[in-house]
């Protein structure tokens, strides 16, 4: 089915249902475009402490604190930062932490920036050799519920899980070219 | 190549760690990889220290969201000046996110003390107090002598955070003191610790 403009707009808002029904209390991001509206849900809702970091292994190191300290935590990033990640989820595999990573991916899909593309095609292999259960959906609509069964395995395991939204959801990027 | 320093640095950081946890109540502690492990751990095993043994670079992180989700416990997140130098970010964060309940102490030797004792950066021009202050963290300075850190001592328990400290200590090779090293052991009796039986759940 073609992405709809109406589709388009709401799975940022399912998967911000997502996070409240899952009692997420602190988001962590580095941005990207493709979570624009997510990270903008999180910073106007006072339910959830929303925490940019400086490299996605800081936001690794947070939410295991976060969860030593009895709160649930979400992780937002682009498939380019799946690889600062690696060593720091050592921590989370070894102390057997929850983990909810939602990373939009580049260099997946029309990507017009080669440079993105050798952790667009590695993201995914790298984060399931480094323990992490991976989701990766296509189909905006099938964004949410795939979100919620991550949660459930993430926060009832405790497991770490990464969703991994298609390129094609998100629209390739251009630039305006 | 300059003259080392840190073979005259006054300060000893098993008694620093001492010193820093005496009557701690329930003061969170975090200790960075290494010897900062080691020392909290020398000080006197508690459920409450959470002391890692990799995670480089993640130590003042994992505080931070300890801090923000505690805000009533006072976290202490101990330090090497290696462990810091590679999370380096995360104390931009730290300031950005003002936890009024974290503290942070790097123990500086100025040297990666578990892989041959290489210098970092800290002997050189480096400055992890400047770097902290440039963050935008107020309350920051280099301790280098007894006196300095005796008054630093009730700001690390009560000063509304957050607030950075740089301890010179001396390099030196001391006895290992290892903490339980599975992770999930440290991470369970830290949870029933803190937060009782309703962590189990």
């Amino acid at each position: 089915m073609p992405m709809t403009e109406t589709n388009a707009k709401i799975w940022p808002n399912e998967i911000f249902q997502v996070l409240n029904a899952y009692s997420v209390q602190q988001v962590a991001y580095v941005p990207d475009s493709g979570h624009t509206r997510l990270i903008q849900l999180c910073h106007s809702s006072s339910e959830v402490k929303t925490i940019a970091v400086t490299t996605e292994e800081e936001g690794i190191a947070l939410l295991a604190g976060a969860w030593l300290g009895g709160q649930r935590g979400a992780l937002l990033m682009q498939s380019s930062g799946a690889g600062n990640c690696l060593n720091m989820l050592s921590l989370t595999r070894t102390c057997r932490l929850p983990l909810l990573m939602l990373v939009t991916m580049r260099g997946q899909w029309g990507e017009f920036n080669p440079w993105q593309v050798p952790m667009g095609q590695n993201a995914e292999p790298m984060l399931k050799l480094a323990g992490v259960i991976t989701f990766a959906v296509d189909d905006d609509r099938r964004v949410k519920d795939t979100v919620a069964a991550a949660a459930q395995m993430a926060f009832e395991g405790p497991a770490a899980t990464a969703i991994l939204i298609s390129q094609r959801i998100i629209g390739a990027k251009t630039f305006g070219k | 190549m300059d003259k080392d320093r840190s073979k005259h640095y006054a300060l000893h950081r098993r008694k620093v760690v001492k010193k820093l946890l005496e009557k701690r109540g329930e003061m969170l502690v975090v200790a960075g990889l290494g010897a900062p492990a080691w020392d909290i751990t020398a000080a006197g095993d508690d459920p409450l220290n959470f002391p890692l043994w990799g995670a480089m670079g993640g130590a003042v992180a994992l505080g931070l969201g300890l801090a923000l989700a505690q805000p009533s416990n006072r976290v202490l997140v101990i330090t090497g000046d290696g462990e810091m130098l590679m999370g380096i970010g995360s104390l931009a964060t730290v300031a950005i996110q003002r936890p009024e309940n974290l503290a942070i102490v790097v123990l500086d030797n100025e040297h990666y003390g578990e892989t041959g004792m290489q210098r970092t950066h800290t002997a050189g021009c480096v400055n992890l107090a400047a770097i902290a202050a440039g963050n935008g963290i107020s309350v920051c300075s280099t301790i280098k002598d007894e006196k300095d850190f005796n008054a630093i001592l009730p700001q690390i328990r009560n000063v509304q955070g957050p607030c950075f400290f740089n301890i010179k200590v001396r390099a030196e090779a001391l006895p290992l003191v290892l903490p339980p090293k599975d992770g999930a052991y440290l991470r369970d009796r830290f949870r029933m610790a803190l937060l009782g039986e309703d962590a189990m759940a």
